[in-house]
């Protein structure tokens, strides 16, 4: 023992201070490693979040025309019976439109080759948006106002920028003498880049211009609530379960296994699944945001039960002790000390497994939610769609409105996360107990 | 474990007998534990233990860690229940009932037998929360005045009162160590229990919050029985009338504590309490 001591070289000597550099060099290492990893990541998520606002910013915007349009008695309603509303049903709506639209550009009504090319400045929305307009209010048929009608997906690309005017114009979309209309109406203050309530009201649309993401938020909405409603109380009172009475065996490991393995299945062969299952078993109709739901249900089951057990698991035990030794049942000590102290933690699990849900499409494409849905589903068994659908679909059409509007609808979509995510920070730390 | 069926038909109780004979100034036999046998999963930590707890004394269960001291008070109301591969056999009495008898609640049971536990454990609740939810679960209180005066009476018997009455609202867990163990007692008292059992009540205190609890212990006893866990034998000394010293999971002896500290029977005891190991 004395030995030994005696023979250790000391502190200072040549080894034992190049062994200290080396320790030094080598934490300083790690820690560069670490300050590199996390700048690779940041940079991607920065590129992301770019390049997306930078494509979808412009989606919030839509170019619209200021016309005065006279909502004329002999075309809407030739017969005068303000009762038949068939007639104003099928009125021909784009005829004043177009009207109103040749007299602001002093378009000549009997230059086919001129009307076209007017023609082509308007959406083919156009008609259903001053019909929504009279039979809102059938009072302002024979008088004249001035309405903002929504401008063609080529006029709106042109406003954006995003077709060039200097390229040739044989290869352009919009004419010189289109240009030269916008160019009139713009300085007249007549047309101008509006805010696009259009993208949060309306459903699906061929038309980029009149297509939007109501059907999808509702449809959302609708899974959301049936996942809040079934995965929640099944998750926590399986994990409840599982944690407070069952018995540890064999069994109770086979449970565990399989729910983590559960919570490692794709999400495709929870879609199969529903489609097996709630489509074709139980026979509920295609398309329906509660079948959506349903299937996201045994999505996020897994998650909630993983972090429901693990924040039940993170009471202590010394609370336990402490309520059953003053004589609490199992039953109370779940109320009254193991649920209030693990709540962060469930809630915590639950926002996230909702923001999982809300982003999942692989299985809605299974259970048919990939539908041109136009009018607001106003129950769960209606087909709707969902906003990650809804940008699956976007995102596989043709039209240059449409690329705008998928990096809109991501932003819309992410904008959703962040704030659940932030949510679930704020209800952790806001409930967060200490003992 | 053959001579289980045995045990069972040992007539209630016998206040006297061999070893255990107690002194006039205890008072009558409370809790009687007759080849008490437990064990975990294929682990037997406890060995045909036999002791007697009196009432209106401090009974110290002594010995070195891992000897089963701690395993066998809370066979005494039952919290062992709470482990699944915990088994125990042998007989336990509480004033001459059979506490494993199939009909006997241990929910009720552990209201009779309070416990005190090693670490200060209070609810993250308010202070008055703390002491008022033992009563309020039994339903032992008819209106908020009587549950007032129940909250009170236990602060004031577990020393607390003076201390903490002027913010009853505020969190138990806010208090300082050697407070949140009196407010574990006040809520372990709060019930009224017939026996208190504590589990090495001041390891995680300084010496002047140890002090305190212990002239608390000598003033509860006055109405309660009281077990006590305790690694210190200074402790044992000063607070208990009996001592029993357990080791290896077998109780070695059971005596007054004077007896036990300076004439031993047992060779292995004399040799724990002088130091030499343990």
């Amino acid at each position: 023992m004395t030995d030994q001591t005696a023979s250790l070289a000391s502190f200072t000597s040549e080894i034992a201070t190049k062994k200290l550099r080396k320790r030094h060099r080598a934490e300083r290492r790690f820690q560069m490693y670490g300050i590199g990893a996390i700048l690779f990541a940041l940079a991607f998520l920065v590129f992301l979040f770019a390049s997306i606002f930078s494509q979808g910013w412009t989606a919030f915007l839509q170019t619209s025309i200021k016309l005065p349009i006279d909502f004329s008695q002999e075309v809407i309603n030739p017969s005068g019976n303000p009762d038949a509303e068939d007639e104003i049903f099928q009125a021909n709506y784009v005829k004043l439109a177009r009207e109103a639209l040749y007299k602001e550009l002093g378009v000549d009504p009997n230059d086919r080759k001129d009307r076209r090319a007017a023609n082509e400045l308007l959406s083919r929305g156009v008609d259903v948006q001053l019909r929504d307009m009279v039979l809102r209010d059938p009072s302002i048929i024979g008088s004249t106002e001035d309405v903002w009608l929504l401008a063609s997906d080529n006029a709106d690309a042109l406003m954006k920028g995003s077709i060039d005017r200097k390229t040739p114009s044989e290869r352009r979309q919009v004419s010189d003498e289109q240009i030269a209309w916008i160019d009139q109406m713009v300085d007249a203050g007549n047309m101008k880049k509006r805010f696009n309530t259009g993208l949060f009201v309306n459903g699906a649309s061929s038309n980029p211009e009149t297509a939007g993401l109501g059907v999808a938020l509702i449809g959302s909405f609708f899974m959301m609530l049936t996942v809040v409603l079934l995965a929640v109380p099944l998750g926590v009172c399986a994990a409840l379960y599982l944690e407070e009475y069952a018995p540890k065996g064999k069994i109770a490991d086979t449970i565990e296994v399989n729910i983590n393995n559960l919570a490692a299945v794709p999400s495709i062969v929870f879609g199969l699944l529903g489609l097996a299952v709630f489509i074709n078993f139980f026979g509920l109709p295609r398309s329906a945001s509660l079948v959506g739901g349903l299937v996201l249900t045994l999505m996020t089951l897994p998650t909630i039960i993983i972090t429901t057990r693990a924040a039940i698991r993170a009471v202590p035990p010394s609370i336990r002790e402490a309520a059953l030794g003053v004589g609490a049942s199992k039953m109370q000590l779940i109320g009254h000390h193991i649920l209030p102290l693990s709540l962060p933690g469930i809630l915590t699990g639950t926002i996230i497994g909702l923001v999982q849900a809300l982003g999942e499409t692989a299985p809605l494409l299974m259970i048919g939610m990939v539908a041109f849905v136009v009018d607001y589903p106003t129950t769960p068994l209606e087909p709707a769609t969902g906003l990650p659908v809804q940008i699956y679909m976007w995102a596989s059409s043709a039209e240059r409105g449409f690329v705008e509007r998928t990096a809109g609808a991501t932003i819309v979509l992410l904008a959703f996360l962040v704030v659940m995510n932030s949510l679930a920070v704020y209800l952790r730390n806001r409930f967060e107990r200490k003992w | 474990m053959e001579d289980r069926p045995a045990t069972r038909v040992v007539a209630p109780a016998e206040p006297k007998e061999r070893g255990n004979s107690a002194p006039a100034a205890l008072g009558e036999l409370k809790m009687k534990a007759k080849d008490v046998n437990l064990w975990y999963g294929e682990k037997q930590a406890l060995f045909d233990v036999n002791l007697e707890i009196f009432d209106r004394s401090v009974t110290a269960l002594i010995g070195p860690s891992g000897c089963g001291k701690s395993t066998f008070l809370r066979c005494l109301n039952r919290m062992n229940d709470v482990i699944d591969i915990c088994r125990v056999e042998g007989d336990i009495r509480l004033d001459g009932e059979d506490i494993y008898a199939p009909q006997v609640d241990p929910v009720q049971l552990r209201a009779r037998v309070g416990m005190v536990f090693q670490k200060p454990n209070p609810f993250p609740k308010s202070i008055y929360e703390n002491v008022a939810y033992a009563p309020r679960l039994h339903g032992l209180c008819a209106n908020k005045t009587e549950l007032d005066e129940v909250v009170e009476t236990s602060l004031v018997k577990a020393g607390l009162w003076e201390e903490v009455k002027d913010r009853l609202d505020q969190p138990g867990t806010g208090l300082s160590g050697g407070q949140q163990q009196r407010l574990c007692i006040a809520r372990a008292i709060s019930v009224n229990p017939e026996v208190l059992l504590m589990d090495e009540p001041c390891s995680a205190l300084d010496p002047i919050a140890t002090a305190t609890i212990e002239t608390l212990i000598d003033e509860l006893k006055e109405n309660l029985c009281i077990a006590i866990v305790t690694h210190s034998m200074q402790q044992a000394a000063r607070v208990s009338q009996r001592t029993a010293f357990f080791h290896l999971g077998k109780l070695v002896e059971v005596d007054e504590t004077s007896t036990i500290f300076t004439n031993p029977a047992d060779q292995r005891t004399q040799d724990y309490v002088t130091g030499r190991f343990g």
